[in-house]
C-alpha cells in the first residue's frame, strides 16, 4: 500500500515517513501529495508566534490538553532554527509537550528551518496538508521565536496567536516587527509576572490606532499563565469565536482562495526553478545563456523569455 | 543551508536520574556536526521515547542513563521498536555502565555503548560512519 493511503488511515509511521520525504524533497513524495490533496482543508490551523521563551510551547501543551478534552485530535508542528554554521539543529519544543507523547490522538513533529526565512520551514505547507489528510481536527504550528518578521504564518493559519510576555520589553520589539498586523489574538502569557497592565494598556492603545473599526474581527487580548493552566478556557473560547467569525463573514472562503493562489505560485516557482537548474546541468543551455548575459550579448528579460519558451516547447516540467 | 539529506537523531534520557547536562552537550555536538537533534527532556519512559522516535522519523536514538537502570530501560526500547516494526532505527547507549554489561546490551540490540570520559568526537564520528538517513522506499515497512 502506498504511503498516502496509509496516511489517510492515520498510520503514524507512514505519516512520519512521508513528512520526511516531503521535507527532503525526495522523488515520489509529490505523487503521494497528489493523492492526499483532495482530503485536505478540514483541519483548523492555529499559528503561534512570539519572542523566544514567551511560552509558545507551553501554551501548545495546555491547548493540546484542552482540545483532547473535547475529543479532538491534534497535530503539532514545532519549528526551531537550523544553525547557519553547521546546518544542524536542536529541536527542543517537545520538552514542554512530553506528557502527550504516548497519546495516539496527538502527533507532534519538529522541523528545522533549514535556511528558510519567515519563521516556518519550506515544507510547512505540505506538512500541514499531510497532518490534515491524516485526520487531525486541529493543527497547532509553533513558529521560530526570533521575534521579528515571522509573518509567513498568517498565510497558513486560520487563527494566528501572538504570545507576549510582560516586563521584558521583548514585546515592544515583537510589535515593532510587524506582528501587530498578523495577530487575531494576543496572548499575554506569564500573567503571573509584573507588568501585565502596562503591556495590556499599551497594546490596546496601539490596536485602537491601527484597526479600522468596521473590521469583522477585532484582535482580542487575553491573559494566560500557560504554566499554571490559567486562562486557557477563555483562550479556547476566543479561538472558537474567531473561527465562527471567519466562516460567518465569508472571510474563510476568501482565505482559502488566497491560500490556494499562494500555493499555486509557490509550486510553480519551485517547479520552474527545478526545471531550469536541470536544464543547466543537462545541456549547459542555461550556462551558455549566462555567458551571453555576462558579455551583454543578451539582456536578462529576453534570456528568461527564451528559457520559458524552451520549457513550453518541451511540454513537460 | 539548503535541504538535502539530514540525519535525524533523538537524544533521550530514560530513567529517573536528575540532570541532563551530558545529554545537552551531546545534542550540541550532533547539531554542530550538521545533524538534526530532537531533544525531549528528562525522565522519559521507553514508551515515550519510542513514540517520539516514530513521529519524528529518526535514524538514530541515543539513550543516556546514569541511574543504573540501563539493563532494563535500554532493551525495553529495542523491544518496543520491534513491536512497532521499527527495528531499523539504530540505538546507541551511554552513561554510567559497568563494562560487564556492554556485551549483554549489544546482544539485546544496542549497537554501541559509550562510556563517560569518551570523546564527543568519537560519538559524532560513529554516527557518521554507521548511520545513514533513510532512503526513499528503502526502509522496511
Ligand atoms: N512564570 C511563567 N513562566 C512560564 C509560563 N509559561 C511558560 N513559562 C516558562 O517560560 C519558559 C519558556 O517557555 P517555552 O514554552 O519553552 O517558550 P517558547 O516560546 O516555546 O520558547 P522557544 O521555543 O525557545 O522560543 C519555560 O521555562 C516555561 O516554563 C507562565 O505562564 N508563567
Ligand atoms: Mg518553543
Amino acid at each position: 500500500m502506498g504511503l498516502a493511503k496509509r496516511v489517510l488511515q492515520g498510520d503514524v509511521r507512514a505519516t512520519a515517513r512521508l513528512l520526511r520525504e516531503v521535507e527532503e524533497e525526495l522523488p515520489g513524495a509529490i505523487d503521494e501529495l497528489k493523492v492526499l490533496y483532495p482530503h485536505t482543508g478540514k483541519a483548523h490551523v492555529v499559528g503561534i508566534t512570539g519572542a523566544p521563551g514567551s511560552g509558545k510551547s507551553t501554551l501548545i501543551d495546555v491547548l493540546i490538553d484542552a482540545y483532547r478534552k473535547e475529543n479532538k485530535t491534534v497535530g503539532v508542528i514545532a519549528i526551531d532554527p537550523s544553525s547557519p554554521f553547521s546546518g544542524g539543529a536542536i529541536l527542543g519544543d517537545r520538552i514542554r509537550m512530553q506528557r502527550h507523547a504516548t497519546d495516539e490522538g496527538v502527533f507532534i513533529r519538529s522541523l528545522a528551518t533549514r535556511g528558510w526565512h519567515g519563521g516556518l520551514s519550506k515544507a510547512a505547507a505540505n506538512v500541514i496538508h499531510i497532518m490534515d489528510a491524516m485526520g487531525r481536527d486541529v493543527i497547532l504550528v509553533e513558529t521560530v521565536g526570533v521575534g521579528q518578521a515571522e509573518v509567513d504564518i498568517m498565510n497558513f493559519a486560520h487563527t494566528s496567536l501572538v504570545a507576549l510576555v510582560p516586563g521584558t520589553g521583548d514585546w515592544v520589539q515583537t510589535l515593532k516587527a510587524g506582528i501587530l498586523e498578523i495577530a487575531d489574538i494576543f496572548v499575554i502569557n506569564k500573567a503571573d509576572k509584573q507588568g501585565v497592565n502596562e503591556v495590556e494598556v499599551e497594546l490596546q492603545a496601539m490596536l485602537q490606532m491601527g484597526a479600522p473599526s468596521a473590521a469583522a474581527w477585532k484582535p482580542r487580548i487575553l491573559l494566560t499563565e500557560a504554566i499554571n493552566n490559567k486562562g486557557i478556557d477563555d483562550l479556547m473560547e476566543v479561538i472558537r469565536q474567531h473561527r465562527e467569525s471567519l466562516i460567518a463573514s465569508g472571510r474563510y472562503e476568501a482565505y482559502l482562495r488566497e491560500r490556494s493562489r499562494l500555493e499555486l505560485v509557490e509550486v510553480l516557482k519551485s517547479s520552474l526553478m527545478d526545471r531550469v537548474s536541470r536544464m543547466a546541468t543537462e545541456d549547459d543551455y542555461v550556462e551558455k545563456l549566462i555567458d551571453d548575459l555576462a558579455s551583454r550579448r543578451v539582456d536578462p528579460y529576453s534570456a528568461a523569455s527564451d528559457v520559458l519558451k524552451r520549457i513550453v516547447q518541451e511540454g513537460k516540467f | 543551508m539548503t535541504s538535502g539529506r539530514k540525519l535525524r537523531i533523538l537524544v533521550a534520557k530514560p530513567g529517573l536520574d536528575g540532570h541532563d547536562r551530558g545529554a545537552k552537550i551531546l545534542a550540541r555536538a550532533y547539531r554542530d556536526a550538521g545533524f538534526e537533534v530532537i531533544y525531549s527532556g528528562l525522565h522519559q519512559t521507553p514508551e515515550q521515547i519510542v513514540h517520539v522516535a516514530l513521529q519524528e522519523d529518526v535514524d538514530l536514538i541515543g539513550l543516556s542513563c546514569l541511574s543504573g537502570a540501563h539493563m532494563y530501560l535500554f532493551p525495553r526500547v529495542i523491544e518496543l521498536l520491534k513491536e512497532n516494526k521499527a527495528e531499523d532505527i539504530t540505538v546507541i547507549g551511554g552513561g554510567i555502565i559497568p563494562v560487564d554489561d556492554i556485551p549483554k546490551l549489544k546482544k539485546a540490540g544496542i549497537k554501541e555503548v559509550f562510556l563517560p570520559g569518551g570523546s564527543l568526537k568519537d560519538m559524532v564520528d560513529w554516527a557518521k560512519a554507521n548511520v545513514e538517513p533513510c532512503r526513499y522506499g528503502e526502509r522496511k515497512e
